[in-house]
């Protein structure tokens, strides 16, 4: 066992893990933070990504020991009061059908914005695909994910 | 997952000793590789020792055309530096298409390097830029340094610290990855450099990374995608399986090496 402190979502965290525990079951089951999902647990679908120190991991291929001292956000952690942009984005523009992979894609989808924001890159349509190649869905075919992650660059 | 001792390495000597002191362990980098194999039970270490962390380990430096890339600088850095954008482009554009944008932000240039998988596409580029893998107890040369499949001329316990090229003066990667998993199927990486002309080929043969003569020689009389349209590259050593046959990959190593010599 070994002892880690993170702060997930603003709050300081303290627990006792196995070295083994991954990430995802430390938020899920630890800390009953059950919007970040478990898809496929080979790090192809994205459904578990969360923030650490600002920037989207899969949260299924790395360990909760190896987060110690770090930042965590997940999905609960997002919305400040009012729902996120990116979260209002994908309410407005339909992105999601099951919303099973939702979760990631909101968290994949704000990492993308603050990261082209930060290059002073444009995230037009074939960049937004192209950056969810690690997000899979599959109900909705894409097009209304890609409108809402754009309808938020617009507004972050 | 097997159960396994977690040991976070604040220094690349703790690290060496941490892993000389284990009973069986390995070196976690970004462990994009790492934890998916021991979560099916392919590898179980007794111990982890995580060097992600290690800030000696980490960071791009760029002199004249001199370029040291330390082995925990992630996929996301390499493909994001300016500093090496501007000598070797070629480079940023491989890392920036590895995995996805949440695997590039955690696995490593060393990770890959160091795994020596066969669809890997860093050691392409190694192999092509005739690049010295530093160790914390030597330097290899790329030529020697992958050796088959899975296999490297690392020895139990050592690590890698950095890797460091020449920019060439033309250098493009060009890749063809499998639809469903993105892996290379075929990953070709051409350099035109002070020591001539190199063409490393990754995804396609059946021993891992390797050099083809054939188009070094056809792209050093004339480095032009057309000068390749001579050459045979032969099926034989060629990866078959259910994804490509043979004499398919064999077609993909010709056209990978046109593409990439067209874009350097």
């Amino acid at each position: 066992m070994t002892s880690i402190s993170m702060t997930v979502n603003g709050k300081a965290v303290t627990a006792d893990v196995e070295d083994r525990t991954l990430l995802v079951d430390y938020i899920r089951e630890s800390l009953r933070l059950t919007g970040t999902h478990v898809g496929c647990d080979t790090s192809q679908c994205g459904a578990c990504v969360v923030h650490v120190d600002g920037k989207a991991v899969k949260s299924c291929t790395m360990l909760a020991a190896a987060a110690a001292g770090s930042e965590v956000t997940t999905i609960e952690g997002v919305a400040n009061g009012d729902l996120h942009p990116m979260q209002k984005a994908f309410n407005d523009n339909h992105g999601l059908q099951c919303g099973f992979c939702t979760p990631g894609m909101i968290m994949s989808g704000i990492d993308m914005v603050n990261r082209y924001k930060a290059e002073g890159k444009t995230l037009d349509e074939a960049a937004i695909r192209a950056e969810l190649e690690g997000n899979i869905c599959r109900c909705t075919g894409y097009h209304n994910i890609v409108k809402s992650i754009s309808q938020a660059a617009g507004e972050m | 997952m097997h159960n396994t001792t977690y040991h976070k390495a604040s220094s690349a000597a703790e690290a060496a000793s941490l892993l000389s002191g284990a009973d069986d362990g390995a070196l976690l980098a970004g462990g994009q590789t790492l934890i998916p194999t021991m979560k099916q039970r392919l590898a179980a270490p007794s111990d982890l020792v995580d060097i992600s962390g290690v800030a000696e380990l980490k960071g791009i430096s760029v002199s004249g055309s001199s370029v040291t890339i330390g082995a925990m600088t992630t996929h996301a850095e390499v493909a994001s530096s300016a500093e090496l954008r501007a000598v070797c482009p070629g480079l940023a554009d491989l890392a920036g298409h590895i995995g996805d944008p949440a695997v590039r932000h955690r696995g490593t240039l060393g990770g890959s390097v160091a795994n020596n998988d066969p669809a890997a596409d860093y050691p392409a580029a190694m192999l092509a830029l005739g690049a010295t893998i530093k160790t914390n107890t030597r330097e290899i040369a790329a030529d020697d340094f992958f050796q088959s499949m899975f296999t490297t001329a690392l020895d139990e316990g050592e690590m890698i610290v950095s890797v460091s090229f020449e920019a060439p003066e033309k250098g493009a990667y060009a890749k063809f990855p499998n639809p469903a998993s993105r892996y290379a199927m075929c990953g070709v990486f051409v350099a035109k450099g002070a020591g001539g002309v190199r063409v490393a080929v990754t995804g396609a043969g059946d021993d891992g990374v390797f050099r083809s003569a054939d188009m070094e020689a056809a792209l050093s009389s004339n480095f032009a995608a057309d000068a390749l349209d001579g050459v045979t590259v032969s099926p034989n050593g060629m990866l078959s399986d259910i994804h490509g046959d043979a004499a398919y990959r064999a077609n993909l190593v010709k056209v990978m090496a046109k593409r990439a010599t067209a874009a350097a």
